[in-house]
């Protein structure tokens, strides 16, 4: 997690007298800054279509799986295999073509790119190709719903733990700067240079193989539990080690960023002011390290909230969680563009509509913001 | 990451301070290491280039049953015998045509010979091996030759192995002897030969092989390949195919380094430039950068890379190719942007343009160089997350198909179940070396963001 550590000068528009009307400043703001956003996620999801479909490349790969599917149900029909050759290879020809045009093949690259586009910004999200959620459904919104519990479940568990454990010491390490648990994080920081799924096999080489405490992978036991005490304790049982190497990954790191930032807002003057005027280390830390940092750690906050939903596909890999990541991974594999659009799209929506708000969130706590103000 | 307006302060100081900062850097432990462990690394990926040339390595890793079948399969290094009380026994392979295996030859009458050969070993472990093969090939044009092998135990048995003609080239597996397995009245035939017939219990001791042949014609010739797999093989030893895991070991080590430092080299500089351009003509150029900047937020990094994987190439150079192609316009331009913003109005590029210097020239020469101390702690500290990119990718099955690298075990390892089934230093061997390697460059990365950013040294 890249925490945002910047000093107020730069985030912040000082307030300039101005002869608008606050009401056309915002409006005008609202209306360019939206219409730029739109304009960005249109152009990153023509992009992504672009590469999901390389250039028209996965097509030629689709088309040939077609032909050799029904090539060989056809062939290995044993009520079709009295027909006449003519007749069978014209009856190849037909399913062939009518299963082109249900994956809607037959229609030109260009025009489908521009389908998928539209499409997916009205979040019409569609028939996915090959993949079907375990309910048997082909709905794209379905499969995708079906996986979110799992992959917030795991995420949000392991993010929210970080980022509030994370702010509440590094809090208390920027108060005892310079001792031995201070420099222990500043010496470990380093670590978060691994990535999560690498802590996982660690964890599942400790835990699941040597110790043969904790289950190698999966989200709950086979088969699950039908009483719901049982089964939120096999749930959890099985989602310590993916959240903890979660957490492992940029706990240090994390601590490290938001102690140094703390510290650095502590050796402001009016910081030290507040402490020669014998003011509580509390009220301090509350009013005049918290409070102006609280932009940026919403940022953060936002940020967090966003890459819960991408999921984190290698670590959900690894320990064979059923989430997301590993499904948007299987769609890829199978060229199964309508999921791939569709995880994106929601992705980019997200993205946009958190930066919109954090301009408004930004003028409403912190008093030097003001929105649309040069 | 971190502030750009405090390391903003350093860049109005002076370029001398890139050396005097660089001299600080021994008093810094975890820069020593990092730069130790950098050190290292560069050195085994030269060992390797030079031990084993690209081909070799492309050979060993890539080659078939034939360069792998005198490996035992799974076997872990040797060395783990140090630290277990029960030894495991260590692979061999002996032949006669190396001369390894001594070989006699008597000539006889009317052009016929016999030939002998033995091998000797002792045998002072806890564990049976996995299998014992004799590879035998002879040359002979119309009589074939005969041969006939021989187990001598410590405590003095003689059995019969086998009596066969030969061809040109046969394969004698012992534990797939049918024969063999009705004589010594077992299934098991290697625990068996190595054991003690009354307690059944294994037996220590000096075992020898003895294999005579004859040949029937005056050209004809016999040799024979001995080849022992034990439990435990080499420094690192052996994965599911039978390959000698430090040829990717070793490596993985140019791979990675390429890899990490082509890619974070290429993306800062890059940035750098690009953002440095920006700055300094301003207008639809700025503008342009900003929106791609943006529309390569929203792009999914990881799942584009999959996507070019899966659907278009394996191959690591692409794969880096569009790594640094997506890692240019991302935040990092932005910061960069917010200095040279702020360098563009310093009084020395001031003093440039009066005298009319060219515009490439106050940004290659003025305003670029600058920025080198910023540069240099993100460069290094950015190495890390290509490193295990290219493990991750890996990982997912999208290395790449042709080089060995610690991430290729690793999947290897992780599609067999080795932790599962206990093969734990298939694991853990690559991830030590990329735990390593991570780890060094990420703290001397880290103790360089504190030499180069002040601000930073005093918190």
């Amino acid at each position: 997690m890249a925490v945002v550590t910047q000093t107020p000068a730069e985030n912040t528009v000082v307030r300039k007298t101005s002869h608008n009307s606050t009401f056309v400043r915002v409006s005008r703001y609202v209306v360019v800054r939206l219409l730029t956003l739109f304009v960005t996620v249109v152009a990153g999801i023509y992009l992504t279509i672009m590469i999901a479909n390389m250039g028209g490349y996965v097509d030629q790969i689709m088309k040939g799986e077609i032909r050799d599917r029904i090539t060989q149900s056809i062939g290995l029909n044993p009520a079709m295999q009295q027909m006449q050759p003519a007749v069978r290879k014209k009856l190849i020809e037909e399913s062939i073509a009518q299963e082109e045009k249900r994956l809607g093949l037959d229609i030109p690259i260009a025009i489908r790119n521009f389908r998928y586009l539209s499409n997916a910004l009205t979040l019409n999200l569609g028939r996915a190709i090959n993949m079907t959620s375990d309910s048997g459904s082909k709905q794209v919104r379905l499969i995708l719903l079906e996986r979110l519990p799992a992959t917030l479940l795991l995420m949000g568990v392991s993010q929210l733990f970080l980022f509030f454990s994370s702010i509440l010491l590094a809090l208390n390490l920027s108060r005892r700067y310079g001792n031995f648990w201070d420099r222990a994080v500043v010496a470990l920081s380093p670590t978060s240079a691994v990535p999560p799924w690498f802590y996982g096999i660690f964890m599942i080489l400790i835990f699941a193989a040597l110790l043969k405490v904790l289950p190698f992978g999966g989200m709950v036991d086979s088969p699950p539990p039908s009483n719901r005490f049982d089964y939120a304790m096999s749930l959890l049982k099985h989602m310590t080690l993916p959240a903890l190497s979660l957490v492992l990954s940029s706990f240090f790191l994390s601590i490290y960023n938001y102690r140094t930032f703390f510290l650095i807002y502590s050796s402001e003057d009016y910081v030290e002011m507040a402490k020669a005027k014998g003011l509580p280390s509390r009220d301090v830390e509350r009013r005049y390290i918290l409070r102006p940092t609280l932009p940026n750690i919403i940022t953060n906050f936002a940020f967090l909230i966003i890459s819960l939903w991408s999921g984190a596909t290698i670590t959900e890999t690894v320990f064979l969680w059923p989430g997301l990541g590993r499904t948007l991974y299987h769609a890829i594999g199978l060229y199964d563009i309508p999921i791939i659009v569709g995880s994106t799209i929601i992705y980019a929506y997200m993205l946009a509509m958190t930066v919109f708000l954090l301009d408004f969130i930004y003028a409403l706590v912190d008093p030097r913001v003001k929105v649309g103000g040069r | 990451m971190r502030s750009w307006t405090r390391a903003s302060k350093l860049v109005a100081g002076n370029m001398n301070t890139l050396k005097s900062s660089l001299q600080n850097i021994f008093y810094y432990p975890s820069a020593v290491v990092g730069m130790l462990v950098v050190f290292l690394l560069v050195f085994t990926a030269v060992y390797a280039l030079v031990k084993i040339p690209y081909n070799e390595a492309i050979r060993l890793w890539r080659g078939g049953e034939e360069v792998w079948y005198q490996n035992p399969k799974f076997a872990p290094p040797a060395w783990i015998n140090y630290f277990s009380a029960k030894k495991y026994s260590e692979s061999f392979a002996v032949g006669t045509s190396d001369g390894t295996m001594a070989k006699a030859v008597t000539p006889g009458p009317e052009g016929t010979s016999t030939m002998s050969a033995s091998y000797t070993f002792d045998f002072s472990y806890d564990y049976y091996p996995q299998e014992m093969i004799l590879y035998l090939s002879s040359r002979y044009k119309e009589k074939q030759p005969f041969i006939s092998a021989e187990w001598l135990t410590p405590d003095g048995r003689k059995i019969r192995i086998v009596n066969s003609a030969l061809n040109q080239k046969q394969t004698y597996r012992f534990s797939q002897d049918e024969k063999l397995k009705t004589r010594l009245g077992t299934d098991e035939v290697v625990p068996q030969l190595f054991s003690n017939p009354e307690t059944g219990n294994l037996m220590k001791g000096k075992y020898q092989l003895l294999i005579t042949g004859a040949t029937f014609e005056p050209e004809s010739d016999i040799d024979v390949e001995f080849v022992f797999h034990g439990q435990v093989y080499g420094l690192a030893g052996t994965d599911h195919a039978r390959r000698d895991l430090m040829v990717p070991l070793l490596w993985g080590a140019p791979v990675a380094l390429a890899f990490g430092l082509i890619a974070s080299l290429g993306t800062s500089i890059l940035t750098m430039v690009i953002a440095a351009l920006g700055t300094w003509y301003g207008g639809w150029i700025d503008e342009l950068i900003q929106r791609i900047t943006e529309i390569n937020i929203v792009l999914p990094f990881l799942s584009i890379l999959i996507m070019i994987g899966t659907f278009y190439s394996r191959s690591i150079w692409v794969i880096l190719g569009a790594t640094i192609l997506l890692s240019i316009f991302t935040s990092a331009i932005k910061g960069y942007r917010s200095i040279f913003v702020q360098v563009k109005e310093s009084m020395y590029i001031e003093a440039a343009r009066a005298y009319g210097a060219s515009s490439p020239r106050i940004v290659f020469l003025y305003l670029i160089p600058r920025m080198i101390p910023l540069l240099i702690p993100g460069l290094v500290s950015s190495v890390p997350a290509f490193v295990f990119l290219e493990a991750s990718l890996a990982l997912l099955g999208l290395g790449d198909p042709v080089l060995p690298t610690w991430g290729k075990i690793i999947e290897d390892a992780n599609a067999n179940g080795a932790l599962y089934r206990g093969y734990y230093y298939w694991i853990l061997e690559p991830a030590t070396l990329l735990m390593v390697t991570g780890l060094g460059f990420a703290m001397l990365g880290f103790a360089l963001d504190r030499i180069f950013n002040p601000k930073l040294r005093e918190v």
